[in-house]
């Protein structure tokens, strides 16, 4: 069972990097800055276990390095989707 | 309560692969960011509820810290400084992949669970990832902050040391995976692989950067999807690897914009790379440099049809894109026509110069890739050059011997007459001479970017 259940984590895993060269080989260069931020926004999806880490209750080394990965996590999400969208605003055609 | 938030969890994952896709246009691209957004604030929500978050005055206090400084950095930040802020932001993301990896392992290790070996393998490579992302992306900030010196790192035993660090890591990983309760051994791991990060980034000289930035990019992401299988948790698999393979994209296309493997980057780079050594002057082609002053080039620009400005990492140190702005701006009040020739690896990180352009208010569809623009040299009357170098060396089509042999250039040399804006003749990062700048249609307009092309702009104001 256990073996299983990785097994469909590594299937869901090689799909979603397919997925993943289907959209970005179509990124034009023009783009690339704010490819890379914005998708460095995406990898602060930790938050999620980091959230799960610090709210556990009762005070141990794991709330303490939950609280901290929060911290690092939310300044990768917010400043990477803020800074994104400060880029995209300056991209015009005339 | 759980399908709930797995359900929410899919739309969440859902919204990042919109939002990507939507990248592929500038026209829909700020959109696709906002929702990739909404994606990440779902996913967060959900999982506040979840049941078992029992208390939250650590989780408020840390999302407030997190989101005032990010949101600080995000405004304050110039464009000019942009690679360093990827750079510290992919640190942070990696940072935080550890600590929730170390801190599972605590849970674990204090809790009456077992430890699984599946659970086990990704604490270890999430940790790994993590640690080498984190202190990695800290030494390519320090390094495009100028804090340490861009140049190539060289240090003793650098290729056998390395090798044994990263041995060593795998054998106490697989001894800890064997026997799993022994936090001492991925404390270990940890310090070793956060030492690796430091060691790994080091030799990777300024020039190169482009590579390491979205190498690290796509370390970040893979840490993420690790912490995915740390946490059986498909939507962090999911995230994590499309921002694994978006690295992974980038750092191929930076590395055939240089003609070189990732490999040969990874190890420290061109023999001479980052050393102005006057040796290799000596060596190189020889003749009569001819300058121009601002006067002489605005009377040579009044008489021309089609301008190609290429712009490389010295406009963006000048901090020059408003002048060029200015001076494309003047040039079309005078009917030329003009267009801007990118090179994939200008400047320090994938994509830098259309970003300082757009800032500029440069309209994005005049900033032209290397493929699209490199056949109309030929028919161009003036082509300017702002702080590039090694991108527009012509020996890298002929020379066997240069090292740059073989990269892939813009063809500057077909057009009819060659600007170069440059604030000395000293070499680029390759550490070789450039012998455009011999070549007889070749004019050297010395001066540093910013001061040298308004004192142009204005020379053209003046006599029109």
């Amino acid at each position: 069972m256990e073996g299983l259940t990785l097994l469909m984590q590594i299937y869901v895993f090689v799909l979603a990097i397919f997925v993943g060269f289907e959209l970005i080989t179509k990124v034009p260069p023009t783009l690339h800055t704010p490819l890379m931020s914005g998708s460095n926004a995406i990898s602060g999806i930790t938050i999620v276990g980091a959230l799960l880490s610090a709210g556990v209750g009762e005070m141990s080394i794991s709330t303490i390095l939950g609280f901290i990965a929060i911290i690092f996590a939310m300044i990768n999400v917010v400043g990477g989707f803020l800074v994104t969208d400060r880029m995209l605003k300056m991209f015009k055609k005339k | 309560m759980l399908v709930i938030s797995y359900i929410v969890y899919l739309v969440a994952s859902i919204c990042f692969i919109f939002g990507i896709k939507k990248l592929a246009s500038p026209k829909t691209a700020r959109q696709g960011n906002q929702l990739a957004a909404v994606g990440m604030l779902l996913a967060i929500v959900v999982t506040l509820i979840d049941q078992r978050i029992l208390s939250y005055q650590w989780i408020i206090a840390g999302i407030i810290i997190g989101s005032a400084i990010g949101a600080v950095f995000a405004l304050k930040v110039k464009m000019t400084g942009m690679p360093q802020m990827v750079g510290l932001l992919n640190g942070f993301g990696g940072g935080a992949s550890v600590l929730v990896a170390i801190s599972e392992y605590e849970r674990i290790y204090f809790g009456t669970q077992q430890f699984e070996v599946n659970t086990t393998i990704s604490i270890v490579l999430s940790v790994l990832i993590g640690s080498v992302t984190f202190t990695g992306s800290l030494i390519a900030f320090g390094k495009l902050q100028e804090l340490i010196t861009g140049k190539v790192i060289k240090y003793p035993f650098q290729h056998p040391l390395n090798g044994l660090l990263i041995l060593g890591v795998f054998i106490v990983g697989v001894i800890l995976i064997i026997n799993p309760v022994n936090i001492e051994l991925l404390l270990i791991i940890t310090a070793v692989s956060l030492i690796l990060g430091v060691l790994l980034v080091l030799p990777i000289g300024g020039a190169d950067m482009p590579v390491a930035i979205s190498l690290l990019n796509s370390y970040s992401g893979i840490a993420a999807s690790m912490t995915g299988f740390v946490l059986s948790n498909n939507m962090l698999i999911i995230a994590g690897a499309l921002v694994g393979a978006s690295g992974i994209i980038l750092t191929i296309i930076m590395c055939k914009g240089m003609n070189r493997s990732l490999l040969n980057v990874v190890m420290g780079g061109w023999e001479n790379a980052g050393a102005a050594s006057p040796a290799a002057s000596a060596a190189s082609p020889k003749g009569q440099v001819k300058s121009i002053d601002s006067e002489e080039l605005a009377m040579l620009l009044d008489s021309v049809s089609s301008v190609i400005i290429v712009p490389g990492y010295g406009m963006a140190v000048a901090q020059a894109q408003h002048a060029v702005r200015d001076l494309m701006n003047v040039l079309e009040k005078k009917g030329v026509k003009v267009r801007f020739a990118i090179h994939p690896v200008a400047g320090r990180m994938p994509g830098h110069m259309n970003v300082l352009l757009a800032e500029a208010q440069v309209e994005y569809d005049k900033l032209l890739a290397m493929e699209d623009i490199n056949d109309d040299f030929p028919n161009t009357d003036v082509v300017i050059i702002i702080g590039a170098n090694d991108v527009v060396n012509p020996a890298a089509r002929h020379d066997q011997n240069s090292p740059i042999y073989g990269m892939p250039i813009l063809n500057v040399d077909y057009a009819k007459t060659v600007i170069i804006n440059k604030r000395s003749l000293n070499v680029g990062y390759a550490g070789i001479d450039n012998e455009l700048f011999f070549y007889p249609n070749a004019l050297m307009y010395f001066g540093d970017a910013k001061e040298a092309i308004t004192r142009l702009v204005n020379e053209l104001k003046s006599s029109s």
